[in-house]
């Protein structure tokens, strides 16, 4: 390198700038998958605190969390050591945090995701604590709580119903009903289009939310039982009741709102918000891009309308969170007490407080404070003959990030490709079911 | 420039090796043992191998680590979950990924749009900036800032002005109703371009300050024994500027291979390597990072990356070398 008479540093082309770019590229081709020596906090053992890893890094959920973790020490006299990353980091780092020194207790998902930890040794089962907090859950949470094995590895806190959000005074105003089978919501997404409304808000940009959509399909025209074995990868993805799914989904594909794959879910909620949009099918969370006090109390939903009558609407799509316990925590008594407050309706309680777009997983929790919208979730959960998460927590996630997500993305832009769509999903999830 | 080299290398290998020479010596005390304190020959094995093991460990473990993963299947959880698959990864890779072959598609024409559009831009930016005109610093930093701002920002940033529903170009040609949606984002015949666009804008800026170090770097002679052979301003840069700027050219060239093979963050930012975007990079991130990651299948994805780099700089090191070695 020289100088310039201008003053400009004059890069030449060395032997060792060219080295420095071979190895640059050698490192971003190879070094990637070392990038794992991220671990948690390095707190040495102390019987007065337990540490907590926690994805609860937006600020209502984190605020939420921390009243509950300042109720158990004023309980208990335990203090909790928080220790907070950003949730999309959490979990992409999950791996390497649960091998290297995890935090006694981490915030988690429950089904598939939980069980596939749990089956690799990273987390403890606390069937103790279940003997003591079981009576306070329903079943159906019983069975999202326990891994593969038939032990409970996790204490669920809240859930919140996947649904067709609608503004109440748009339907009022236009004379709409609440559709309840399959030919109703053709109706309506048609009667919709005539009054110059988008009738199905949709915006796929994040690649999760078209998931959503294959899913209620799914369970509505094929049962629980075969989505379950489908995310369980033993169903094949060429049945053809797979592909009726698809079908029906093409059905409606014309009622959705154009352009969604560059569009955010967020966007997508703005539509249904400025009343725009008729409906919109995502999870409770949708309420809380609803700023305005008067449109959050006008927003209402409907559970996905029924396609085969034999199964009715008895799924409900219901993704729960709540906690486990790494596989040698430093403070194990500490955990264990923690791990049982958490799932006491107090605990629950406390959270909803302040976070109101979700509902308790205990039924024990009052649900007095609830709001309509709150309650009316409750009531579709508890109702719910089966629950179901997700399908990125119902299914592995590595090929639900890796095949399914850009498939969908690739369908909802281009249904007509759906045959060779669905054969190279199936293709791609033998090899990655068969891998480990 | 190249003089300067190589000028610099033959007097660089002159110095004796610093590590093992005076090792060898001290058997034969001689006159020269005295040359080298203990203390500089400390100082110089340290220099030597403290990089040695720094570049080893870093970048050819690393590589060759992740060579071998790439024959492995490897969900990230302890190392007896490591099994050995041969070549089913690439195979997999090669005859099933729907997203490969146009990942690898997206990355040449990545690389040829950067050389056939802002790198003449630049070019001629530079040329311009370099006639002495008025405020030439003032413009130098303008088109140099998007080269400032991070890949990240710009994506963000870009990402904003495409945005389907309430993005500046949608908003001013009235596309953001049903019926006349243009989505930038989504559409996979629209958005590499307008991704490119993006890139072109930041490398232009690059280009230009690299092209402007160059001209700066031309003998002011050459141009005049041009003109007093009467030669016109296009005349004079094409049969002496721009041949002189030859070296400038080689840097040019490699920094936008490199750019093109390492462009990632920008489109991760933008749309995720959706349809239509999808490159290498971003292919071995998505099966890499995250939950129950595919270790094995990702490191194979990173292996066909680093051969195609390979295909490219080592005949660019093979000439230098031999070139050096005529000098």
């Amino acid at each position: 390198m020289h100088r310039t008479p201008s003053g400009l540093t004059l890069p030449s082309p060395s032997r060792r700038t060219l080295l420095r770019g071979v190895g640059g590229a050698a490192v971003l081709g190879a070094g990637i998958p070392l990038l794992s020596a991220c671990g948690g906090s390095g707190t040495a053992a102390d019987p007065k605190t337990v540490t907590l890893g926690s994805k609860a890094s937006d600020p209502v959920p984190k605020k939420a969390f921390a009243d509950i973790y300042a109720a158990f020490t004023k309980e208990s006299g335990l203090t909790v050591d928080v220790n907070t990353k950003d949730s999309n980091t959490f979990q992409e780092q999950i791996n390497s945090y649960l091998q290297g020194t995890p935090d006694d207790v981490f915030t988690w998902f429950a089904g598939y995701r939980m069980q596939f930890f749990a089956a690799k040794g990273l987390a403890t089962p606390i069937d103790d604590v279940w003997e003591k907090i079981g009576g306070n859950f329903p079943e159906a949470m019983k069975a999202l709580s326990k891994g593969e094995d038939g032990k409970y590895y996790l204490v669920p806190l809240y859930t919140y119903p996947w649904a067709v959000f609608y503004r109440k005074s748009v339907f009022q105003e236009k004379g709409y009903e609440v559709p309840t089978t399959w030919d109703d919501f053709i109706a309506l997404c048609k009667q919709m289009q005539k009054d110059k409304l988008v009738p199905i808000a949709f915006g796929d940009k994040d690649a999760w939310p078209a998931l959503g959509t294959f899913d209620q399909i799914n369970f509505r025209a094929n049962g629980y039982d075969f989505h379950v074995e489908l995310m369980a990868g033993k169903a094949s993805w060429t049945d053809a009741k797979v592909r009726k799914a698809f079908d029906l989904w093409t059905e409606i594909l014309p009622y959705h709102q154009e352009g969604a794959v560059g569009r955010t879910w967020q966007d997508a909620a703005q539509t249904l918000a400025s009343k725009k949009a008729g409906m919109y099918l995502m999870g409770s969370f949708v309420a809380q891009q609803f700023t305005d006090k008067a449109a959050l109390d006008d927003l209402d939903f409907f559970a996905f309308p029924e396609i085969d009558p034999a199964y009715g609407q008895d799924t409900v799509e219901a993704p729960t969170d709540g906690f486990m316990m790494s596989k040698s925590p430093k403070n194990k008594a500490g955990s264990l007490k923690l791990m049982e407050y958490l799932g006491t309706p107090a605990a629950e309680e406390i959270y909803l407080k302040s976070d109101p777009s979700v509902v308790a997983a205990s039924t024990k929790a009052d649900t007095a404070s609830y709001t309509p919208l709150q309650k009316k979730a409750y009531d579709m959960i508890a109702d719910a003959k089966n629950l179901t998460q997700f399908m990125d927590r119902d299914s592995r996630p590595d090929f639900t990030s890796t095949v399914m997500q850009p498939a969908l993305q690739k369908f909802v832009r281009d249904p007509k490709s759906v045959d060779s769509l669905l054969s190279s999903i199936e293709r791609q999830k033998k090899t990655i079911f068969a891998s480990s | 420039m190249t003089t300067n080299i190589t000028k610099e290398n033959p007097e660089a290998a002159a110095v004796p090796p610093p590590g093992a020479a005076p090792a060898k010596k001290q058997k034969v005390p001689t006159g020269h043992r005295r040359l080298l304190t203990r203390r500089d020959r400390l100082t110089l094995g340290l220099m030597a191998t403290l990089p040695t093991i720094l570049h080893i460990a870093l970048v050819w473990v690393t590589a060759l680590a992740s060579i071998a993963l790439a024959f492995t299947t490897w969900d990230g959880i302890g190392f007896d979950s490591i099994h050995w698959v041969g070549l089913q990864n690439f195979k997999e890779l090669f005859e099933q990924n729907p997203q490969f072959w146009p990942a690898v598609q997206h990355n040449v024409i990545w690389f040829v749009v950067l050389i056939v559009i802002p790198t003449p831009l630049g070019l001629f930016l530079a040329v311009q900036l370099d006639k002495k005109i008025r405020f030439s610093r003032v413009y130098q930093t303008a088109f140099f800032l998007p080269v400032v701002l991070s890949m990240a920002v710009i994506g963000f940033v870009w990402q904003l002005v495409y945005n389907p529903d309430t993005g500046l170009i949608n908003s001013i040609i009235g596309a953001n109703e049903p019926g006349k949606y243009i989505d930038w984002i989504g559409d996979p015949d629209l958005n590499l371009w307008a991704i490119l666009v993006a890139a072109s804008w930041r490398h232009t800026g690059y280009m230009m300050i690299l092209y402007l170090a160059g001209l700066k770097g031309v003998d002011p002679s050459l141009r005049e024994a041009s003109a007093i052979d009467g030669a016109n301003e296009w005349q004079t840069f094409k049969n002496v500027v721009f041949p002189a700027l030859r070296p400038t050219n080689t840097i040019v060239l490699v920094v936008t291979i490199i750019e093109a093979l390492r462009a990632f963050d920008l489109v991760y930012v933008f749309n995720g390597g959706a349809e239509g975007t999808e490159l290498l990079s971003i292919l071995v991130t998505t099966n890499i990072i995250g939950e129950s990651s595919r270790i094995g299948y990702g490191s194979a994805i990173a292996v066909v990356l680093l051969l195609i780099s390979l295909v490219v700089i080592v005949p660019y090191l093979v000439s230098t070398f031999r070139k050096e070695r005529r000098a």
